[in-house]
């Protein structure tokens, strides 16, 4: 990815990596858009904290960053949450999210690419831009600086601090100072400052011990020996500190609008004028990826009905979608949302209910209003507008076949076919299996539809304790939604039937089992018993099951569950 | 890997090319080198005929390998076990399966069973099947007969449940289609006319003892007996799953018996079989 944006960076639409008045470090003067506080700001902007409020925001138990009210009462950043919450009583803790950091900071960037294009993100709340551009077009780095912090200002109701210097480092302190650092002053802007600035705590205070305790001091030193003191780290945060931060900004092209509309009157009511309007759009959006040079990896499909209600559904794709793939899930979704048995749509709806009785669409009734359930978000209207939106967008030169052809050959007849049985049955039909974590044999297996994303239900990296052994049973009765465990009668020698106490200690060994309706048979041998209580804090899930192997006088192998006090056969050893 | 042509090359024009070094290598140093075979062992060699099974697998096949094209049943509990009156198969066949598709899979081979809901995953990866290329369609329904015959167009080697009983006409429909498409069709149940049929006649787990141990590995001894050049059956005495004995193994009593017989037909192969002991063990 940074490499794109770095070919993009030196591309001949971008600015050149050069500008005048900065020759004697030969770094690009860079005007940064920083906005403080920034995870604290975009929890307020998206969870609706009242950031004027002492607010903290916490990772790892330590201080992330506060709100100017938190740091009025003492708070500061790297104090336990503890030390926080004793200085501040009032403080509202938020958990630190990266990714709702990152989601809130777009507003901004597209705000500022609306007047300044070739934006760098360097992290959430802080963006860069080519300073020579716009302070070319708005006559100064001061009137540009000034101008954009308004217009994203105004835009995202966000506050931006602005600052102009020689590299991305230094652009960054100076936004943080708020300070227009003039060309070639950026060494001695930077003399000034302390060490702990550079961000690697180790060597700051490795430098304070040695006495060198601001950035001019640290520039000073000979560059030689900082390498072959300090490291390659180390010598390359001296060069920052000399203000020669030759990395050319690597800019943000704004992504090219994929999404394909079409719009339809009358109204698509069938299933059969929907899968034709499917395939149109879906090749209408594949020749426009395809002319980008690029694929979907997921598929969001938008519908808006003729009495207004909007319908959306994302399709993963394990792979890259192509012209079929994307025209069969268009067709698959308009399908399920065309043929929903007629249902609870009287509440939302209202008065339109009594039209939409009429048309085809009400034809499928199947249930009554009452057990609409599932069905709540069932379309009461012919769909008139349809929107296609690629996502998961990477770049894609072509499906590419094995070097030798076979491998690839194969592949794709297979996908066909795999396709074609989910043409006759439907898309929940064809499956392949996802190994991860879990202590059953049932849960370590996830069916994962063909064509869907292959993501085990739980992660197979933590240790399992209590996993049951290998090897595994062939025939597995309990797999989740596929079958029902078959019942069990299991009885101790004296024909009681067989039970476990709490202590886990069995009321007596274990002397025949009855399969379901199968007359008994004598057990010959038998492991156990092995528990398994899961998830016993999260009320509704908790399982509390006591698992044991059963050898069979006829030859078989089997592992029985007690669950509630009932036995059942949860695997055949076939 | 020498394929025919490159065989037919050494032997033919040439030899008489190379004969200025044939005084330097005999034909026997170089067959000993791996570089030229016998005519006759071709058949174990034709790459793009057949699918590879596992070693311990082979002796069950005519010619060592899957032959493509073929239909290999596996007697399922609607098999023979019934017929014998004994109200079940013996125990091993969806093992026996998984140790029939792990070669072909790791290969690079897709793999698709219809109609078995129950199929341990974890015991078939175990197995050495790649779970990724392994299809599965559980429900199949009505459409059973479209649903592997779409599958056979691009599946290397169906697993097919037989709902019951299949009629001939249907059977022969799927056995010319895998034919056509070089696809393997592996019914499981009742199958009018395979060519190959394999079937678990006996076995014993071992490792579980009376509230100690554990199931560890267990014992089968396969039947295979079929048409053309597999009409003779042949036996081979697996472990399943895993396909190696544990540790602390001793050779079970029963498998010393007859374990060189050639049974003309099945049902001596059946007479010949002894009801399963489970051996106590650890």
């Amino acid at each position: 990815m940074s490499g794109d944006e770095r070919t993009a960076a030196t591309g001949p639409a971008s600015p050149g990596p050069r500008s005048a008045g900065s020759e004697a470090t030969g770094a690009t003067r860079v005007l940064m858009l920083w906005c403080p506080d920034w995870p604290v700001i975009a929890a307020g902007l998206t969870e609706g904290i009242d950031v004027h409020g002492p607010v903290v925001v916490l990772h790892a138990n330590r201080v992330l960053a506060c709100s100017p009210a938190a740091r009025a009462e003492g708070v500061r950043r790297g104090l336990r949450k503890r030390e926080a919450q004793g200085r501040c009583p009032r403080l509202v803790v938020v958990a630190h999210d990266p990714s709702r950091d990152a989601r809130a900071f777009e507003p901004v960037v597209a705000a500022v690419e609306q007047l300044a294009p070739g934006v760098e993100v360097i992290r959430a709340g802080a963006c860069a831009i080519a300073a020579r551009g716009p302070s070319g077009y708005y006559g100064g780095e001061a009137e540009a600086a000034e101008r954009l912090v308004e217009h994203a200002a105004l835009a995202c109701g966000v506050e931006i601090q602005a600052g102009v210097a020689d590299g991305v480092f230094a652009a960054l302190l100076a936004a943080r100072a708020g300070r227009i650092v003039p060309p070639g002053g950026t060494p001695a802007f930077l003399a000034d400052l302390d060490v702990a600035t550079l961000d690697r705590p180790e060597l700051a205070d490795l430098l304070r011990r040695l006495g060198v305790r601001t950035l001019g001091d640290f520039a000073a030193l000979p560059a030689g020996d900082v390498l072959a003191r300090f490291g390659f780290d180390a010598a390359y945060v001296h060069r920052l500190a000399r203000g020669e931060d030759e990395r050319p900004l690597a800019v943000r092209k704004p992504p090219p609008d994929l999404a394909v509309t079409g719009e339809y009157d009358p109204p698509l009511e069938r299933v059969d004028m929907a899968a034709f309007a499917a395939r149109a759009l879906a090749d209408r959006l594949h020749e426009r990826l395809t002319a980008h040079g690029v694929a979907a990896t997921r598929l969001v499909i938008e519908a808006r009905t003729e009495a207004g209600e909007e319908l959306h559904r994302v399709w993963r794709h394990d792979g890259l979608l192509d012209a079929r793939g994307l025209a069969d899930r268009v067709r698959w979704q308009l399908d399920g949302w065309l043929t929903m048995p007629f249902g609870a749509r009287s509440a939302r709806a209202g008065p339109r209910a009594l039209d939409a009785s009429s048309s085809l669409l009400a034809r499928s009734s199947l249930v009554s209003p009452d057990d609409a359930g599932p069905w709540a978000n069932r379309p009461t209207a012919g769909i008139d507008r349809l929107r296609l939106v690629p996502d998961g967008v990477v770049r894609s030169a072509g499906m590419q076949a094995g070097l030798w052809g076979e491998v690839g050959v194969a592949d794709e007849r297979a996908h066909r076919a795999l396709v074609r049985v989910q043409g006759l049955l439907g898309p929940e039909s064809v499956f392949t299996a996802v190994l991860g974590g879990g202590r059953g044999y049932a849960d370590r297996v996830r069916l994962v539809a063909w064509g869907d994303e292959r993501i085990p239900a739980r992660a197979a990296e933590p240790p399992w304790p209590g996993r049951l052994p290998a090897p595994a049973p062939s025939t597995v009765y309990a797999m989740a939604g596929a079958t029902e465990p078959v019942p069990v009668v299991v009885r101790t020698g004296d024909g009681a039937p067989l039970a476990v106490d709490a202590r886990l200690a069995m009321t007596g060994v274990p002397a025949t089992v009855a399969i379901d309706r199968e007359p008994p048979v004598p057990v010959t041998g038998w492991a156990g018993p092995w528990p398994a209580e899961e998830r016993w804090w999260a009320p509704g899930e908790g399982d509390r099951t006591v698992r044991l192997q059963l050898g069979l006088a006829d030859g078989r192998a089997l592992l029985v569950a007690l669950r509630d006090g009932r036995w059942s056969m949860e695997a055949n050893y076939d | 890997m020498p394929t025919a042509a490159a065989t037919a090359t050494t032997h033919g024009p040439g030899a008489s090319a190379s004969e200025a070094s044939a005084g330097k290598h005999s034909i026997a140093e170089i067959r000993a080198a791996g570089l030229v075979r016998r005519a006759s062992e071709h058949d174990h060699t034709t790459v793009e005929r057949s699918l590879p099974v596992s070693a311990a697998l082979r002796p069950l096949f005519p010619g060592g390998c899957l032959r493509r094209g073929s239909t290999v049943l596996i007697a399922g509990p609607s098999g023979v076990g019934v017929a014998r009156g004994q109200g079940y198969a013996t125990p091993g066949a969806t093992s026996l399966l998984f140790a029939l598709l792990a070669e072909a899979s790791a290969a690079g081979s897709w793999c698709a069973a219809v109609g078995l809901p129950t199929l341990g995953l974890v015991a078939a990866a175990e197995a050495g099947v790649a779970v990724e290329r392994f299809a599965l369609v559980p429900h199949p329904g009505p459409e059973w007969t479209g649903v592997v015959a779409a599958l056979l167009d691009g599946v290397e080697i169906v697993v097919a449940a037989v709902p019951g009983s299949v009629p001939a006409r249907v059977a022969e429909r799927l056995a010319a289609r895998a034919r056509q498409r070089g696809g393997v069709l592996v019914p499981i149940g009742r199958w009018p006319g395979a060519d190959l049929t394999l079937e678990v006649v006996d076995g014993a787990w071992h490792g579980l003892g009376a509230g100690r141990g554990r199931l560890r590995a267990r014992e089968a001894r396969v039947a295979a007996y079929g048409r053309g050049a597999a009409a003779r059956t042949r036996y081979a005495d697996l472990w399943l799953p895993g396909g190696v004995p544990p540790r602390d193994h001793r050779p079970t009593p029963w498998l010393g018996r007859g374990a060189a017989s050639d049974a003309a037909d099945p049902a001596t192969a059946h007479r010949l079989a002894h009801p399963p002991v489970l051996e106590l063990a650890g």
